[in-house]
This record gives structure tokens, sequence and C-alpha cells, in this order.
């Protein structure tokens, strides 16, 4: 193991490892954050909803942008798997059906970073991340 | 490195542990990979998350689901539902005692929602044994910048503007114990940690050495540049074992990353850690007491001045600040004394973490402004009374504090409040008490642990106590006299007035404030000879209701002392100076006729 | 010296910086009292564990009531010692103290020596108020030969621990249990025989109370002297006339040889004998050994044991048996002036006077307790009649006077007899530290040169310094001797020797402060180191007044060796004035 030898040293060491505590460090102010939520019954996964959200991991990653993703159960839009659900403060809910990898990216890109609607938006009469008790 | 999904963070303290946590942390991992979800989601073994009352505590990031009293078994469910399937497992939901609903994240639970997490801001949240944890939460930046840009004294103004006062029950503000520390010179000066833990009840500073071991080493290494001292003694009590192997742990990672040792951080300044361990006399928390016991000699404290600072440890200068304090030091560091001098009250800054206990809803360890209500942490994070009882007082500042009662509880609390309240901080033990409790039974039970506890140096700790204790004990058993209270109260007060350390100096507070506060409960001992609150033994009187009675003699046969008798099927008698006052009789009886008063 | 300006009780007083507010006071003319406080000016002792609170104060300002035995003063500071909150207090803590006390006065040996019986008469305690049927807590007890611990009425003042481990570094007793059971012990409160105690007995002559008390063997005495077949003589130390007139009410320091002699005859003993005879014979064997070993060292003998530690102190043969087993071959073989005493009594003197061993019984008159342990020890016996039957202390034999009803002050001065009662200013100077070594070099001086000393008094070897040194020229060979009283500056000679720090021919040690003059048999001090200082200018008087200086010139010592002796060192002498030492261990 490499000593420590600055404050540059330790921030560099920092970079490389908070990373791995990103998202617990996200958990404590999620509604700070963009919330997305995949989808992920046994119907959202046979569509691919794990794949959107490994997606939407990565995007969000690399764009640095301040979200964080969970999965959730069926929303109950079976027939428009996957679905994922964005929260963005101030804003409300929007769900999105149908979502493949690149509609995931669309989303990010436009919905979240533009705040420009896209394609296959679902409407909303469920309960919402927001009001959940 | 695996993206992973989800963090399930597991409760790896001593009291989660003791229900089965290791077997959790097991059973999940195993779980995991026979679902192949090793790269989805990471189990944490974390230190406390306070919720004690419904441990083990397994907690999901980053949605903050929150599972309690989880058992083994429930490790499968977890992860095929909520982990494979994104279904939370309701049924291992909080549930709120009065809506009865289950709560789905820990963001919503009354328990969290007005605590601030300074001291505890890594506990339940990293993993203890994990170094690259701790500084991926800017571990270790705080004496970074210390060594980058400021001069110790420099370091001891941030300390001493943040206004950050001693936790561990003396409120001496830390920052110009430093700069006294740092004022004295010798060859030789001594950092030392107070983690002897001794408030029954109170597990503050046990829980931070589990969960966030780092940060206490961290301020100390700060202390000791400040000061001007090369060694850091941490005095752990011995029946810590895992405190003492997190913090053994956390030693040596600190070492390998050359962040203990010599030159750190190619400052020129070297500090290093070494363990002591007391065997667990309450006195020993005393700081004079803990050197002795530290040097080998009798725990007991010696008359001050001259002060730790000047002559402790082997007679050289030594700073002692207790385990909560050094962990609130690196954060004052990071977010400036400006921002720490903002919370709390005027003279009582930051925060203060609390060890629920008694009859309230939520018992476990909490951490709230200075100047919050005692209403809002035992209404709102303590959940209330337990059985919608009636509160009756709560006991701050340990078994040496003072009972306060419906009149305090809007009194906003810090130092000086406590104290002019009739209790203390002390290191922060909260207990709470129902309309069953007598408060001359309570006083009495203190007084046991404060006897048993005194170290026998001075004469009115030594002896004074005992006889307190003896007062009480007679007035519990119906033997007491209005003599006896007047007597009662100069023994509090003369004893308080001569002792010789803190112990003494405090133990008679909750004699002193049921006094004053429940006067009348013991006026009905002595008077009436009545416990209102029923918890008296002897003070009861168990009779026979003869309408009720039908001469069953079940209560006859149940009487241990052979107190009642009485022809079958006529009315029987108990005759009260043979009865013990078991209440076996009560409890046999099928027709309501035993009475008690 | 920074000065530090406070009142007390309205008066200013003007002190050094560190001194305490007990101290300021006195200064001031106010008596704080005190209990568990000790303070032995002139032999650096000093207790002050705060521990007992009696001595409380207010100073203005402070939230509590401050020990003034351990506050220093600061500038500025306003205190009041007789306020009702004050006397309410220390009040309220004395009866705690009494209330677990046992209300034993009338037959309590130390009734009428006890601080704690003073205190409560000086502050008017007429009851106690405590809760009926209140605990007290009571410990085993323990007796040794040399003194009974009855720890009911311990105290917790810590007197004896700070002398046991400060002073003298022995480590036997130390507090142990915690709370209303604390109390001073041995370790997992054994007995003191199990114990490394030395039996010097210093922390029964500071005990405030009477927990600590000497083994008291005046009935025994009182037994032999009724037994009209038995011949009883006995021996006083020379510290006994230093100190004896006290108990009387005379002034320390009051030399009372003559009354003592007489109130012996009075009590019954059939010959008055002094022990500074044997103390003159022990200086004939100790001188001529350390000229032995001189001789061969200086003849370049490198296996020759230097330098050669003094014998006379029981304590200290105890405290070398128990941490000096490495050095045991280092002290002198010769036995002590009490036991010498008794081997020439039993054997010499009882041939003169055609009497049994076991008829005579021989009862010595010591300041020591150590002595009761050492005359029982096993070498010291043949067929297990004891050389010394028994040692009764200074207390011991003015209580035996009083209770015989003589009156002491008015008796007239009276001699020794003879043979074993004539003695050399030498054989007194025993009595105080530094005494042992200037009477042997006295005589070394004189034997070794063969020339007559040109002044007799070696004031360089004189003090109560803890450890002293000096060089003395023996006709061009310079001579270096190491002095040390309290076995913790013995310790530390020791272990400077073994270090090789110091380079002596000769040591001498006393376990006692002050030598056999602050001994634990002697008249309680009560914390007045003054008392020593007096006892240790009347020995000195004693010596100077003698005819005879020097022990070798003593004519019954001189008689004895043509007599019955043969020559110093010779195989008799050998037999009956020497002694070896054992290994002793601590648990």
């Amino acid at each position: 193991m490499n000593k420590i030898k600055s404050l540059d040293d330790l921030r560099k060491m920092k970079q490389s490892l908070e990373h791995g505590m990103n998202i617990r460090e996200k958990s404590n102010s999620p509604e700070s954050l963009v919330q997305i939520r995949v989808a992920m019954a046994t119907c959202g996964i046979a569509a691919g909803a794990r794949t959107v959200m490994n997606t939407l991991i990565e995007k969000i990653e690399k764009e640095k942008i301040p979200a964080v993703v969970t999965q959730g159960g069926c929303m109950g839009y079976c027939y428009a798997e996957p679905t994922i659900e964005v929260k963005v403060p101030g804003k409300d809910p929007v769900v999105f059906g149908n979502v493949d990898s690149k509609v995931a990216i669309e989303i990010v890109d436009k919905y979240i970073v533009n705040g420009e609607l896209i394609d296959g938006v679902i409407p909303t009469n469920y309960q919402t991340i927001n009001e959940q008790k | 490195m695996a993206q992973y999904k989800m963090h399930l963070l597991v409760c790896g303290g001593t009291g989660c542990r003791a229900s089965q946590s290791e077997e959790i942390i097991k059973n999940l991992n195993t779980e995991i990979k026979n679902l192949g979800l090793e790269n989805d989601a990471q189990v944490v073994t974390t230190g406390c998350f306070g919720f004690c009352e419904k441990g083990p505590i397994v907690k999901i990031v980053p949605d903050n689901t929150f599972y309690t009293q989880v058992k083994p078994e429930d490790c499968e469910e977890i992860v095929r539902e909520h982990i494979l399937k994104g279904r939370k497992v309701t049924r291992l939901l909080y549930e709120d005692p009065e809506t009865h609903k289950h709560v789905e994240d820990s963001k919503h639970m009354g328990f969290y929602q007005k605590q601030l997490r300074i001291a505890l801001r890594n506990c339940g949240f990293i993993d203890p044994e994990n170094i690259d944890e701790y500084i991926a939460r800017d571990g270790y930046a705080a004496i970074a910048k210390i060594f980058e840009s400021m001069t110790p004294q420099q370091a001891i103004d941030e300390i001493k503007k943040s206004g950050l006062r001693g936790r561990g029950g003396g409120g001496f503000p830390t920052g110009l114990k430093w700069e006294i520390a740092s004022k004295n010179s010798a060859d030789q000066k001594y950092v030392v940690c107070n983690a002897d833990e001794g408030d029954p009840g109170a597990f503050m500073d046990r829980s931070i050495l589990e969960g966030d071991p780092h940060s206490v080493i961290e301020a100390m290494a700060i202390c000791g540049y400040c000061i001007g001292a090369t060694k850091g003694l941490v005095y752990i009590r011995a029946e810590y074992p895992l405190a003492i192997k997190r913090l053994q742990t956390a030693i040596k990672q600190a070492r390998e990353y050359g962040l203990l040792g010599n030159d750190i951080m190619d400052s020129g300044f070297d500090f290093d850690i070494e363990l002591k361990y007391g065997a667990g006399a309450f006195v020993c928390g005393e700081e004079t007491s803990l050197i002795h016991s530290m040097e080998g000699l009798r725990g007991e404290p010696t008359v001050k001045p001259p002060f730790p600072a000047e002559k402790g440890y082997k007679g050289k200068p030594t700073n002692v600040n207790n385990v909560e304090t050094f962990a609130n030091v690196p954060v004052i560091y990071l977010k400036g004394a400006d921002w720490y001098n903002k919370i709390g009250t005027e003279k009582s800054k930051g925060t203060k973490v609390f060890a629920l206990a008694g009859k309230i809803n939520n018992v476990g360890l909490i951490e709230v402004p200075m100047g919050i209500t005692l209403r809002e942490v035992i209404f709102e994070i303590g959940g209330g009374i337990k059985n919608g009882k009636k509160f009756k007082a709560v006991q701050t500042g340990g078994p040496s504090g003072g009972c306060l009662t419906e009149k305090h509880l809007d009194t906003p609390i810090d130092f000086d409040n406590l104290i002019a309240s009739g209790s203390m901080m002390g290191s922060g033990g909260m207990i709470v008490m129902d309309e069953d409790d007598c408060m001359v039974s309570m006083a009495k039970f203190y007084l046991e642990f404060t006897v048993e506890e005194s170290c026998g140096k001075c004469a009115p700790c030594r002896i004074g106590n005992k006889r307190l204790h003896e007062i009480l004990e007679k007035i519990c058993a119906g033997k007491g006299t209005e003599d006896d209270l007047e007597y009662l109260e100069n023994l509090s007060k003369v004893i308080k007035d001569t002792s010789l350390c803190g112990l003494g100096q405090t133990s008679p507070n909750p004699v002193l404030s049921t006094l004053e506060n429940f006067y009348d409960e013991y006026l009905s001992h002595v008077k009436e000879r009545r416990c209102i609150a029923g918890s008296c033994k002897a003070l009861k009187l168990y009779t026979i209701i003869s309408d009720k009675c039908t001469g069953c003699t079940a209560c006859t046969r149940a009487c241990p002392v052979g107190a009642i008798t009485g022809e079958k099927r006529q009315p029987h008698v108990i005759d009260a100076d043979k009865c013990i006052r078991c209440g076996a009789c009560y409890d046999k009886c099928k027709f309501t006729a035993i009475h008690v008063q | 010296m920074e000065k530090i300006n406070l009142t007390i009780d309205n008066i200013n007083v003007e002190v050094d910086k560190g001194t305490t507010i007990y101290k300021a006071a006195k200064k001031a003319g106010i008596d704080i009292p005190v209990l568990c406080y000790l303070n032995l000016e002139h032999l650096n002792i000093e207790n002050r564990p705060g521990g007992c609170r009696i001595c409380v104060v207010e100073v203005e300002g402070r939230k509590n009531l401050a020990p003034s035995c351990s506050t220093e003063c600061t500038q500025g500071m306003v205190v009041k010692t007789h306020t009702l909150r004050v006397l309410n207090a220390r009040k309220t803590v004395l009866e705690l103290i009494l209330s677990d006390h046992p209300a034993a006065c009338l037959t309590c040996s130390s009734s009428g020596q006890c601080d704690l019986q003073d205190l409560s008469q000086k502050m008017g305690i007429r009851e106690i108020h405590a809760v009926e049927n209140a605990k007290v807590s009571t410990y085993r007890k323990d007796a040794s030969p040399a003194l009974n611990r009855d720890m009911d009425k311990c105290i917790m003042c810590r007197r004896c621990e700070t002398i046991c481990n400060d002073v003298q570094t022995v480590g036997a007793l130390s507090g142990i249990n915690r709370g209303f059971m604390s109390v001073v012990a041995p370790a997992f409160e054994q007995d003191l025989e199990d114990s490394p105690c030395t039996f010097c007995g210093q922390c029964v002559a500071v005990c405030p109370t009477g927990a600590l008390t000497p083994f008291d063997d005046t009935n025994r005495v009182i037994r032999a002297l009724a037994d009209p077949k038995k011949t009883v003589i006995v021996q006083t130390a020379p510290a006994v006339r230093a100190a004896l007139g006290e108990e009387f009410g005379m002034e320390p320091g009051t030399l009372v040889t003559g009354k003592m002699v007489a109130a012996l005859r009075t009590l019954g003993f059939d010959k008055v004998f002094d022990t500074d005879f044997a103390a003159d014979l022990t200086i004939m064997e100790e001188g001529t050994e350390l000229l032995g070993r001189l001789t061969k060292f200086l003849a370049g003998d490198k296996d020759v044991k230097l330098p050669i530690l003094t014998s006379c102190c029981p304590a200290w043969v105890n405290f070398f048996e128990h941490n000096y087993t490495d050095m045991l071959d280092v002290p002198s073989t010769a036995r002590s002036p009490q036991q010498m005493f008794g081997a020439i009594a039993k054997t010499y003197f009882a041939d003169m006077m055609k009497v049994k061993r076991e008829d005579l019984v021989v009862v010595s008159v010591m300041p020591c307790l150590a002595k009761k342990y050492e005359c029982e020890r096993d070498e010291f016996k043949v067929d297990g009649n004891p050389d010394v039957d028994y040692s009764i202390s200074t207390r011991e034999l003015a209580r035996l006077i009083k209770a015989a009803n003589i009156n002491f002050k008015a008796l007239p001065d009276e001699d020794y007899d003879n043979p074993m009662g004539e003695s050399t200013g030498a054989g007194v100077i025993f009595g105080v530290t530094g005494g042992v070594i200037e009477a042997a070099v006295r005589t070394a001086y004189e034997l070794h040169t063969g020339k007559k000393l040109q002044k007799i008094d070696f004031e360089e070897l004189r003090g109560l310094e803890g450890i002293r040194m000096a060089t003395i020229d023996f006709d061009g060979i310079p001579i270096n001797i190491g002095i040390a009283h309290q076995l913790g500056n013995a310790r530390k000679l020791l272990d400077g020797i073994r270090s090789g720090m110091y380079n002596f021919h000769a040591i001498e040690i006393m376990a006692c402060p002050g030598g056999c003059i602050g001994g634990a048999g002697q008249p309680l001090h009560h914390g007045d180191s003054n008392i020593i200082r007096a006892r240790f200018d009347a020995i000195y008087r004693e010596d100077a007044g003698k005819p005879i200086r020097k022990s070798h010139e003593n004519p019954y010592i001189v008689k004895l060796y043509e007599e019955f002796l043969g020559h110093p060192m010779s195989e008799k002498a050998h037999h009956l004035l020497h002694t070896h030492y054992f290994e002793k261990h601590k648990i």
C-alpha cells in the first residue's frame, strides 16, 4: 500500500473511491436529485428492464447527472413494459412506457437535461414517489 | 469495478449482532449469489443505525427501505422480492405505532426526521472496517487540510470558534481545553480518548467506535497536532470487544496508509495511538481516575488542580476528550466553525447524541441539535410512551442526573438549561418514566448504582451515598418519617458540596430533583404509607373482599407463607403481618376478590 | 518566588505561589481542622489525598466547598473557613464517618490518642444522625507478630498507604474494594505476614484511629514478672529514653533515662540493663567486619563485598530479604543490638547468675514494632527458647507504668545494673539516623589507624535529610559513607549501588523517619515532626554527656571479650552474635 503523502494524494484517492459510495450518498438526499424508478417486476424484467436500468445508471454516471436510479415493483402498465418513472425536483413525476436502452438515453438527454417531453409518456393517475407515506 | 444498483446496509453493531446480524449478512450474500445478483447488489456491514428497539436493521439504498427485526430466514425473501423484483417486503417495514401503517423508507420515519447526525454521520452508513469508505466520505481530509493551511493555534482557534463543548458530561469548551494543553510545554504530551462509557444504558461512544472509528482516530491526531502531542491513548472498556476490534483494525489501516505513524503526510508530525483497557468502573470516566487507571493505579480521582492539561498521564500534559467530542472534530474543519456554530443554542453548539431508554416506544440512539425540546425527543423521535401510558418524568444525564417532569418538556435541551432545571447533560442518557414508576424507588435505584460505583476515596461519597440509599430503602419499606426527608435533603446537599469528584458532586441529583418535583410522593410514602405509583411492594396491602370471596381456597394454597386462612366455602382473610406482598393470591383468585391498595 | 495575596476570614495573607489554603490559614493564625491530612515537614512526608473532606472551606465564586489541605491559593482568593455552610458540611461529614466506625472507644487501644475521637470532641458531636440498622463496613481481622489490623476502624485516610508505598516503597498496603467497602489492606486482603510487609510499623505510627495498632505484649510481661520462678531482666533501646517522657506530659526531647530505670525497677524487673551495651558490642563486631572487608579490598581482593550495609534495623533486614535477594551477602552479618543482648544474656549473664536459660526472661523495651517480629525469628532461638522473650514498645512501657500507678515524673534518677548496663555515647546514638555509622567510624578509625580521634563528633554524618553522603579520611584513605533513613530512600541508595552510580564503603540504613527515634513504638507524633527533631537533639545531648564515647573503650565490653568471647569475630562471637539472611518471596 502506498502511503498518502498529501492532501492531493488524499483527494485523488477519494475521487477513485467515492464512486463506490455514490448510491449511498445519493440516498441521503433523494429529494434534491432526479429520481428514476425502473419497474422491475417479472413483466418488466421479461421486457428488458434490467438492461434499461443498467443503461440508465451508466448514462447518468457518464454525464455526471445528479440522479438516483432505484427499482420499483410493477406499476400496472404491463402492456407498456419496461416502464420508468422520472421525478425531476420541482416537477411532477412522469412515467415513460416501452423504454429500451435507446429511449432511456433519449429520456436522459432530452427530458432530464433539457426538460423536453418525448413520446411515450403515460398519463398518470397513480401514487407517485412524492406522495408515498 | 462492479456498478452496484443497490447496497444492503446491515447493522453490525453490538446490539444487532446479538440478534444474529452476522447470520443475516451471510444469508443475504448467499442468496444474492444464488440468484446471480453479485454485480447488482452489495452487502455492507455498517455500524449502528440507532434504532435499536427494532434491530436487527437492514437498510437498502438508494431507496432507503428500512427493514426492522430482520431474521436470518427473512433474507431469501428480501433478496428475491426486493433485490430481484423490486417489491418491498412489507411485513418487515417499520410500522408506525400510531397509524399502524408501514413506512416505506427511513426518510419518512418520525425517528429520523428530527435527527441531525454529525457525530453519527457515518454510523450505519459506511463499513467501519474499510478505511476506503471513510476516505470516500472526506475522511482524513480535515487533518490534511490542517497540515496544508493551518498552524496548531489556528486549528485550535477553529474549534474555539465552533463552540464545541465536551460531550462526556462536563461540557468544558473543547478549544479552550486544547489551548491550555498546548501552552504547557513538556518533552512529551498525550492525547487521551475517554471511551470508558459508564452510564448504564448509554452506548453512544461504543456505537461511534463500532461504526466510525476513523473519525475518532483522525480527531485525536488533529488534537495531537494542536497541542503538540505525539502519543494518543484510547482508554476503552474491556467489555467493548467489538469496538476494540474495529478500533484496532482502523488503527492498523491508518498506519498502512501513513495516516498514523511518523511524518504523517510529509507534515513532519508524528502521531500514533495505543489502546488501554479499563475494567469498567464508572468512576474511571472521571479524567483523573482514568489517568490513574491507565497508569496501573487504583482508579480513583485526585483533587484538581492540577488538571490533566498540566499534569496528566505519567505526569505530562494530557488532553482528555471523550469519543463523541472527538467524532465532531473532523466535520468542524470540513464544513467550518461557522457552519457548526449555527447549529444549537447560544452557549451549546452542535448536536448531542442521546440514548433513549425506559418506557418509550423507540428505544435507541439519536442525535439531535442542541435546543430541541424534550417533548420533540420523547414524543416525536421517541414515538411517545409505551402502551399509551402517561408520561411522568425523564431522567437525563445518567445515574447522577436529575428527573425532569412535564413542566420541563418544552425547555430547549442544552448544557446550561439542564443544569438550571436540576439535572445535567451527562453523557446523554435519557430514561423515560411513566405513571407506574415510583419516584422514590427511582431515586433509590440510581443511588444503588452510585453506591456500587463510588470509588470509596472521599467520605461523603463513600458513606453518604450509602446512607442516602438506606434512608430511601427505609421510605420505600414504609418506615420513613418526615425527619428523614429533611435529613435526606441536608445530606444530599452536603454530599454535593463536599465530594471530591464529579461522581459524588452529582450522585444526590436524583434525590434532590425528585424531592423537589415529587415531594408529595415522598410525603405519601412517609405519612400515609402509600406509594401512589403502586410500585413499592412493602406499601401494598392485600385484603380479601368478603362479598366476593367464595372460599374456594385457591389463594390459601397459592400463599407461600400461610398468611391466608379461612374455612372452606367461607370468606378468607389475609394476615397483613405475615403477608409478604408477593401477589400470588391476587394472580390465583378467579373471583377478583383480592383487593390491592 | 511569586507571591499570592488572598483573604482568609477577612485577614489578608501573603503566601508563596503553590501554598495551600490550609497552610495559608495557619500562617494567618486560623486553625482549620484536618483528619486525613498529614505533613511531617522535616521529613518531607505528606499525605493529602483530599479524602476526608473535613478541612473544607468556602471559596468565593466556587460552586462547591474546597478541601483546604489540597487546594492551592490563587491571586485575590476570598476564603471563609467557618461559615454555617462549612460547619454544617464538616459536622455532617464527620457524622457520616462516625456512622461507619465502631463506637468502642472505651476499650480501644487508641483511645485518648485517637485523632478521630479528638475531632469528634472538638466538633461537639453528641449524636450520630443515621438510619436505624445502618450498615457498617466490617473486614477480617489480621494479627501479625508486630501489629494488629482492625479495619472496621479504618476511615480511609490513606496515611498508612502513603507511608507504605510512597515513603517506604514496601507496597504491602493499598486501597482495595470499592465504595462503602473500600479499605486499605494487603493485596487480596491476605494476612500482613504473607505480604511484603517489613513490620516497620510506620503505618501504625500515622494511623489516626485504632485501625492499626501494635501487637500488645504487656500482659505476657506482667505474667513473667509475677512468676516467682523467673528471673526477669530488661533492656532499653537508645531511642526510648528520648521519648518516653512525652507519654507523661513532658516536653518532647526530655531525656528520662534515670526515671525510666527507676520505673522499671519499681515494676519488678530483676535487672535493668541497657541495649546501648549491646550497641557497643555491635560496633565491635560490625566494625571489625568492616575493617576486615576494607583491608581485603585495599589489598586488591576483587570478590570482597562492599559497601558493607548495617544490619541493626529489623525492618530494613526484612526489606532487603524481600527486595534485594541478590544482595543477601552484602549486609553485615552482625545481629541487631536487641538480639546480641539476648544471646549474651542467656549465655554469659545466665552463667554468671547461675540461672537456667528457660528461667531467664529477657524483655526489651523498643521504639520499634519490627523488633517484636525479630525476636520471634527462629534463628534467634535455642531449642525453641528465644534469646529475647518479649519486646514491648515505648508506649507499652508507658502503659505498664501508668497501670502500676507509678508517678513517673516524681521518680528519682537511678542507674542501670551491671554488667550489661554500662554503655558509651556511641551506643546511645544508635537511636538516630547516622548514629550507627558514626559509632562505627569512631571505633574503626582508631582500630585501623591506631591513632586517637582528634574530634569525636562527626557532624557530616548527622541530619534528617533522607539520603546523606560523606567521605571520612581514615588517615589518608578516603572512606565513602552513605546514610539513608526511610526505606524508600534506602531503595534509592541500593538501586544506585546496583547500577554502579554510587561507590560506597559503608552504608547505614534505618527504616523509620529519623531512625529509631521515629520508630513506630514511640509516642505518637500526630503529624508534628518537631517532636522527632526534639528527640534527635536529645540523643546527641545524651551522647555528649557520656564520659566514654567510643564503643571499644567500654570497660564491660572489654571484659566480655576477655572473659567470654575472646575477640571480635571469634568463633564464639560468630555463633552468638552473627546471623544469616533468607530470601523472602512476595506473592
